[in-house]
C-alpha cells in the first residue's frame, strides 16, 4: 500500500517545461509553507522529544544529561509494563473486530437497497464524539443499573462492574473499540469489494459453488490487500488508545485507573499532568518503537497471508 | 489504482434469498445503536429514574430536567464555536497548504525535492504523541495557551495531507497543465485554475478526515487550554463529567448535545464522508 510513496515522482526530466531557476523557484514557494511547519511543528518537536528522552526534565528550571536513566527506570518500572501489557492486550481484542467487519461487509455489499442504510447505522459512532462515546458505555457498562448487567440477567448471567473491575476494564474498552471502528473498516473494506471482478463470482457460480464457499474461496482471498491496510490502521489506532480511558476512569477518579492505564495515558500523566517530560518522552519513543516493530511485523507477516493478483 | 467512490449499480445475483442476509445485518444494525438508544431514553428520565433496578426502559414521566441542568451550568455555545471555529481554520489551512505542496512535489521536482518529500514521509510514520511535547513548549513560548489558534496551529500543517494530495496530483493527466502553460499561465494559475478543480475528490476526502479529526481530538485541546477557557466540546464534555458524575440523565444530554451537530453534517453528506474515507484508504 504505502510503496507507492517511496517511488519518485515520475516526471520524465527530458521535457521539463521552462525547467530554469523562475520554475525552481516557484516550486519553492509551493512548498515553503508545508515545510516550514513541519519543521517547527514535527521535525523539531520530535528531535526534542528524542533529546528529552536523555534529560532530567524539571517542572521548573534548567534540564540535565542523565544519559540513559530514564529508559533504565523505565525497564525496572513495573508501572510501564502493566501500561504496555494493558495496550498490547487491548490491540489484540480489538483485531477480533476485523474478521467480524470482513463479514459485515461481505453481507452489506449483497444487501442491495438497504446497503446505505446499514453503513450509515454502522457508521454513527465515527461521527459521534469519542468523550461522549466514554460517558454513554461508562453508564452503560455500571455495575449497580447499568443496561448490559440488567441484559445479562435475562440469561441468568451474573452482572459485573464492568469498568470499576480491574479485571475487566481493558476488555470492556476493547468492545467499545471494536463497536467504534466497525464503521470506517466496512467502508475501507467495501470498497474493496467492489474492485473485486463480478465475473470471478459468476464463473464460481457457473461451477455451481455456493455463497459460504464464494466468501471464503473468492472474497477473503482477493479481498486481503484490504484486510491487511485496515489491520495496519487498526492496530496503529489501537496502540495509541487515550480517550475512553481519560473518560471512562480519569474523570470520574474510579479505582480502577492505577491498573487499567495504556501506554499513551500513562505518557499523558507523566508529561503533562506530573511534568516529568524526561520520563514522559522515553515512554514516547519507546512507543515509537513498538508501533515501528508491530508495523514490521505486519509487513514481514503479509507474505504469507496477503494475496495481490 | 481503481477509483474507489461506491458505485450505484450492482446486480444482485440470487434476490430470492437475501432475507438471511438482512436478518443478520439487522440485529448487528440494532446491537450497533442500542447504546444510542439507551442514551436518549435516558435523557428523559430523572436522576432517581435511571438508577432504579432494574431499569425503566420507557422514562416515566418524560422530565427535560437533563437538558435544563446541562444548558445552565455548560456554556455550550461558546464551545460550539471554539470546536468550529479551530475546525474552519484548521481544515482550511491544512488543505490549502498541503495542496500546493502536493502539487509541487507531483509536478515541479526540483534537485533534492525527493529527499524533502522523504522527511513528510518519516514524519507520517511517527505517531502523534512523540510531537506533543514541542508542540507544547512552542505553543507555551508564543503565549497562545487557552487560545483558539492554539488548538488549530499543528493541525494546519500535515504530513498525512501532503502525500495525499501529491498523490492526487500523481494520477493526473499532463495535458491540460501542459495546454494552460502554452496559453502563458504561470505556475500559480495552472495550480490553481486547472489543477486544483480536477483535484476536488481528493480534497473533499481531505477534508472529511481532517475535520472529524479535529471535532472529535481530546489529547491536544486538554494540553492547551489548562485555564479551561477557550475549551472546544471534547474537553468540556469531559469537564461536565467531572462535575456531574453520577447524574446520568445530564451527561447523556451532555453527550447528545454536543454529538448532534457532526452526525447532521454526517446525514446531509454521507456520500462525502464514506468516499473520503474510502479514497484515502485505497489510493495510496
Amino acid at each position: 500500500m504505502t510503496n507507492v510513496a517511496a517511488k519518485p515522482a515520475r516526471r520524465p526530466s527530458g521535457r521539463r517545461a521552462g525547467g530554469n531557476q523562475t520554475s525552481v523557484w516557484w516550486a519553492v514557494a509551493f512548498i515553503a509553507p508545508a515545510t516550514i511547519g513541519l519543521v517547527a511543528l514535527y521535525v523539531w518537536p520530535f528531535l526534542s522529544t528524542l533529546i528529552k528522552s536523555f534529560q532530567d526534565v524539571p517542572a521548573f528550571g534548567p534540564a540535565t544529561f542523565v544519559g540513559v536513566d530514564n529508559y533504565t527506570a523505565l525497564l525496572s518500572d513495573g508501572e510501564v509494563w502493566e501500561a504496555f501489557g494493558n495496550s498490547a492486550l487491548y490491540t489484540v481484542i480489538v483485531l477480533l473486530g476485523i474478521p467480524l467487519a470482513v463479514v459485515l461487509a461481505a453481507l452489506i455489499e449483497q444487501a442491495g437497497r438497504g446497503r446505505t442504510i446499514y453503513r450509515v447505522l454502522f457508521f454513527l459512532p465515527v461521527v459521534t464524539l469519542p468523550v461522549a462515546i466514554g460517558m454513554v458505555w461508562r453508564f452503560i457498562y455500571n455495575g449497580d443499573f447499568g443496561l448490559l448487567n440488567y441484559v445479562l440477567s435475562w440469561f441468568g448471567i451474573d452482572g459485573q462492574y464492568w469498568v470499576a473491575d480491574a479485571r475487566f476494564t481493558i476488555y470492556a474498552f476493547a468492545v467499545v473499540g471494536i463497536w467504534m471502528g466497525l464503521g470506517i473498516n466496512l467502508i475501507i473494506l467495501g470498497a474493496g469489494l467492489q474492485a473485486i471482478p463480478k465475473a470471478v463470482y459468476e464463473a464460481s457460480a457457473l461451477d455451481g459453488a455456493g455463497r459460504i464457499r464464494q466468501f471464503f474461496r473468492i472474497t477473503v482471498p482477493l479481498l486481503t490487500p484490504s484486510i491487511f491496510f485496515v489491520t495496519i490502521l487498526t492496530v496503529i489506532a489501537a496502540l495509541q488508545m487515550f480517550d475512553l480511558i481519560f473518560i471512562m476512569l480519569r474523570s470520574v477518579n474510579n479505582t480502577a485507573l492505577g491498573d487499567s492505564k495504556t501506554i499513551v495515558y500513562l505518557f499523558y500523566e507523566k508529561a503533562f499532568v506530573q511534568f516529568d517530560q524526561g520520563y514522559g518522552a522515553a515512554i514516547a519513543i519507546v512507543l515509537l518503537i513498538a508501533i515501528m516493530i508491530a508495523t514490521a511485523l505486519q509487513f514481514r507477516l503479509q507474505k504469507s497471508w496477503v494475496f495481490y493478483g | 489504482m481503481a477509483e474507489s467512490v461506491p458505485r450505484r449499480s450492482h446486480p444482485r445475483r440470487k434476490p430470492i434469498s437475501s432475507w438471511p442476509i438482512h436478518a443478520v445485518l439487522i440485529v448487528a444494525a440494532v446491537i450497533m445503536v442500542v447504546p444510542f438508544v439507551w442514551q436518549i431514553l435516558s435523557v428523559f428520565k430523572t436522576t432517581s429514574e435511571v438508577t432504579r433496578i432494574p431499569p425503566t426502559i420507557i422514562p416515566a414521566d418524560f422530565s427535560v430536567h437533563s437538558f435544563e441542568t446541562f444548558f445552565s451550568t455548560v456554556p455550550f455555545w461558546s464551545m460550539f464555536a471554539v470546536s468550529t471555529g479551530s475546525l474552519v481554520l484548521r481544515v482550511v489551512g491544512q488543505v490549502t497548504v498541503a495542496a500546493l505542496a502536493g502539487y509541487a512535489f507531483a509536478r515541479m521536482p526540483f534537485r533534492g525535492s525527493n529527499v524533502l518529500f522523504g522527511l513528510f514521509i518519516a514524519m507520517l510514520m511517527v505517531p502523534s504523541q512523540l510531537f506533543l511535547i514541542g508542540q507544547y513548549q512552542l505553543i507555551r513560548d508564543l503565549r497562545l495557551l487557552d487560545t483558539l489558534p492554539a488548538l488549530a496551529i499543528p493541525g494546519l500543517f500535515s504530513a498525512f495531507g501532503t502525500f495525499l494530495m501529491r498523490q492526487a496530483f500523481l494520477n493526473m493527466p499532463k495535458d491540460y497543465e501542459e495546454a494552460a502553460r502554452l496559453d502563458g499561465a504561470n505556475p500559480f494559475q495552472v495550480f490553481w485554475h486547472v489543477m486544483l478543480p480536477m483535484a476536488r475528490p481528493m480534497l473533499a476526502a481531505l477534508t472529511v478526515l481532517t475535520g472529524l479529526y479535529s471535532w472529535n481530538d481530546l489529547l491536544w485541546p486538554l494540553i492547551v487550554s489548562p485555564s479551561g477557557e477557550n475549551r472546544p466540546l471534547p474537553v468540556g464534555l469531559a469537564g461536565l463529567q467531572g462535575q456531574f458524575g453520577t447524574d446520568y440523565p445530564t451527561l447523556m444530554a451532555g453527550a447528545l448535545v454536543c454529538s448532534i451537530p457532526l452526525v447532521i453534517v454526517f446525514l446531509v453528506l454521507q456520500r462525502q464522508f464514506f468516499a473520503g474515507i474510502a479514497n484515502s484508504g485505497l489510493k495510496g
